[in-house]
């Protein structure tokens, strides 16, 4: 009897310090801010208000900027990263290249710096007079760019920001794609006279097609996550909003002006797009293990 | 017919027309991997190299690339702006604390979910995915007022432990713990072996790799936490280095680049360090990541 009881409760035990944390931090949290973004919490004080807060959002000029902002820069940044990270990918994967753990070890070094060092060291190579872009533009007799002053300059500030964060992560997630593909594959359709570049397009292509998948989903997902490089690269989502970000518009009306009610619906807007893109991402990955 | 063609030609091509072809694709390679190597690499440079200069210095056309003389007076000075090494220990403690019981927690759940059979294990399990994939700003306001209630605030353990429920942290073991035989922890149990000390003597060592990769990532990505520290340290001598840091380039005050950028290169060195020390494990773990997750 004794025996059977210990056993019944085994699991429980190793999953309780987990769950305990979990339902006090993270499920509660859920609740309330979905409680929240129907209030017109301010501070300590709320009251009832119904819909008005979705209501507000979808005709606030600000909000839309910010999604508007955040759809350009991953329509252009997305899949230059991703084009990056697979030409690094193969040329890394090439056999007959020398070095390459060195390459493979720079191309990765990204990944390792805080978001907070990095911006802080791309606003002064993004500095107007004396950044080293700006030097080499001036090297080839073009004129200087005001990276940060100017409102299309700014996202694509952003852009090359977070491409270069981002390209080497990408980079090693196919490039372990590009080795899981079986050398037999490779093998057979050697035997049948295929040729390099068909191989690419019939074999290496459809092979990482869900790698590539998971990472545009990531991708974007993070993207709709931007706030340490406007926050601190474009002063806060400068110049005229043309870096504002949904994180950066929740993160102003909570944190710096105390509407939790309105602040939460936003976060609530965003986690309605992000559980849709997860689900697809879900979808997509149900080949494998889940 | 065209097919047949390109084949004859093969035929008749020479070995040495193939390889020069080759070797054009390897150089071109060789230039593409070159360049990555420079634009990944220079930021990093540039930094480690800005950390010794002074701001005339940083500030000065050309662009220098050879180190200066003024690293110490950087540092020296940073210290008069504020408490860079408490900081410094704040990040440290608050990295390395929540890799720890992060790892230790999600292996001891993980393992329930791959190796035990109980009720609502489904559901429980479904509710982990899902919060997997929430965006972390929607839990912010909510526990900011939590923190407040409890006096959490410029409190280490307000940013250590609500980031403790690391749902991808138990599904990452879990994924990890699936291919653990039964027939050894069933072996264990008929020898009397408590269930703690199944878990500790013979999961762990079996699942160490994963448990390696798990850490590297998690405390790199608590090194490199921002938003929710901003929100809930406000006060200088709790704050975490990269917050800091932040604090010193906000508009409305004469940026001093070079002791900032001397701040930031003690910054980067732990993760490099465990960089180095583990990488075997970090790409393992990004991998894993991506796959599994």
């Amino acid at each position: 009897m004794k025996q059977t009881v210990v056993k019944k409760i085994t699991p429980y035990m190793f999953i309780l310090p987990f769950f305990l944390i979990f339902c006090i931090f993270l499920v509660y949290p859920i609740f309330e801010s979905f409680y929240l973004s129907f209030t017109a919490a301010e501070g300590s004080t709320s009251s009832w208000v119904g819909l008005d807060n979705f209501r507000q959002i979808f005709s606030d000029a600000l909000f839309w900027k910010s999604m508007l902002n955040t759809v350009i820069i991953l329509l252009v940044q997305v899949p230059v990263m991703l084009f990056l990270a697979f030409l690094l990918a193969v040329a890394v994967n090439n056999k007959n290249i020398k070095g390459r753990s060195i390459f493979r070890l720079a191309i990765f070094m990204p990944v390792l710096i805080d978001l907070v060092t990095y911006s802080i060291v791309f606003s002064i190579i993004f500095n107007d007079q004396y950044g080293v872009l700006n030097y080499i533009l001036l090297m080839l007799h073009l004129p200087g760019i005001h990276w940060i002053q100017n409102p299309i300059w700014a996202k694509v500030t952003i852009i090359i920001a977070i491409t270069w964060r981002w390209t080497g992560y990408n980079a090693i997630i196919l490039l372990a794609g590009l080795q899981s593909i079986p050398d037999s594959i490779y093998e057979a359709a050697d035997i049948d006279g295929v040729s390099g570049v068909k191989k690419f397009f019939l074999i290496t292509m459809p092979m990482l097609k869900p790698i590539f998948l998971f990472c545009a989903i990531m991708s974007i997902i993070g993207t709709l996550q931007l706030f340490t490089e406007p926050f601190l690269l474009t002063n806060g989502g400068q110049p005229d909003n043309a870096t504002e970000t949904p994180v950066l518009f929740i993160y102003q009306y909570a944190f710096q002006s105390f509407h939790f009610g309105y602040a939460s619906a936003a976060a609530y807007v965003l986690t309605a797009i992000v559980a849709i893109l997860s689900y697809l991402q879900i979808c997509v990955s149900k080949g494998g293990e889940i | 017919m065209p097919i047949l063609t390109v084949k004859k030609m093969q035929l008749f091509a020479p070995m040495k027309k193939k390889r020069a072809g080759r070797k054009q694709s390897n150089l071109f390679t060789y230039v593409l991997l070159l360049v990555g190597l420079i634009v990944s690499v220079y930021p990093f440079y540039w930094l480690f190299i800005a950390a010794t200069l002074n701001d005339s210095q940083i500030f000065q056309l050309p662009p220098r690339f050879l180190p200066s003389i003024n690293l110490f007076t950087n540092i020296t000075n940073l210290q008069e702006k504020g408490p860079i090494w408490t900081t410094f220990a704040n990040s440290l403690f608050i990295a390395t604390t929540f890799t720890v019981l992060t790892v230790y927690i999600s292996a001891l759940t993980g393992y329930a979910f791959a190796k035990f059979n109980f009720r609502h294990k489904e559901l429980l399990f479904f509710s982990i995915l899902v919060t997997m994939m929430l965006p972390q700003q929607v839990v912010m306001i909510p526990l900011f007022k939590m923190m407040t209630a409890i006096g959490w605030q410029n409190e280490l353990k307000a940013v250590i432990i609500p980031s403790l429920a690391n749902s991808f942290g138990v599904f990452f073991m879990r994924q990890n713990m699936m291919n653990v035989p039964i027939e050894l922890l069933e072996a264990a149990r008929i020898d009397g072996c408590h269930e703690l000390s199944i878990f500790h003597r013979i999961v762990l060592p079996t699942v160490y790799p994963a448990m390696a990769a798990l850490a590297i990532l998690s405390f790199i990505q608590q090194w490199g936490n921002f938003m929710w520290p901003l929100i809930i340290l406000q006060d200088q001598s709790q704050m975490t280095l990269p917050l800091f840091l932040s604090m010193l380039v906000q508009p409305g005050q004469v940026i001093q680049y070079g002791e900032i950028l001397a701040g930031a290169v003690i910054g980067v060195l732990p993760v490099f360090l465990i960089f180095l020390f583990f990488q075997k494990y970090f790409v393992s773990g990004v991998y894993g990541g991506a796959v599994k997750g």
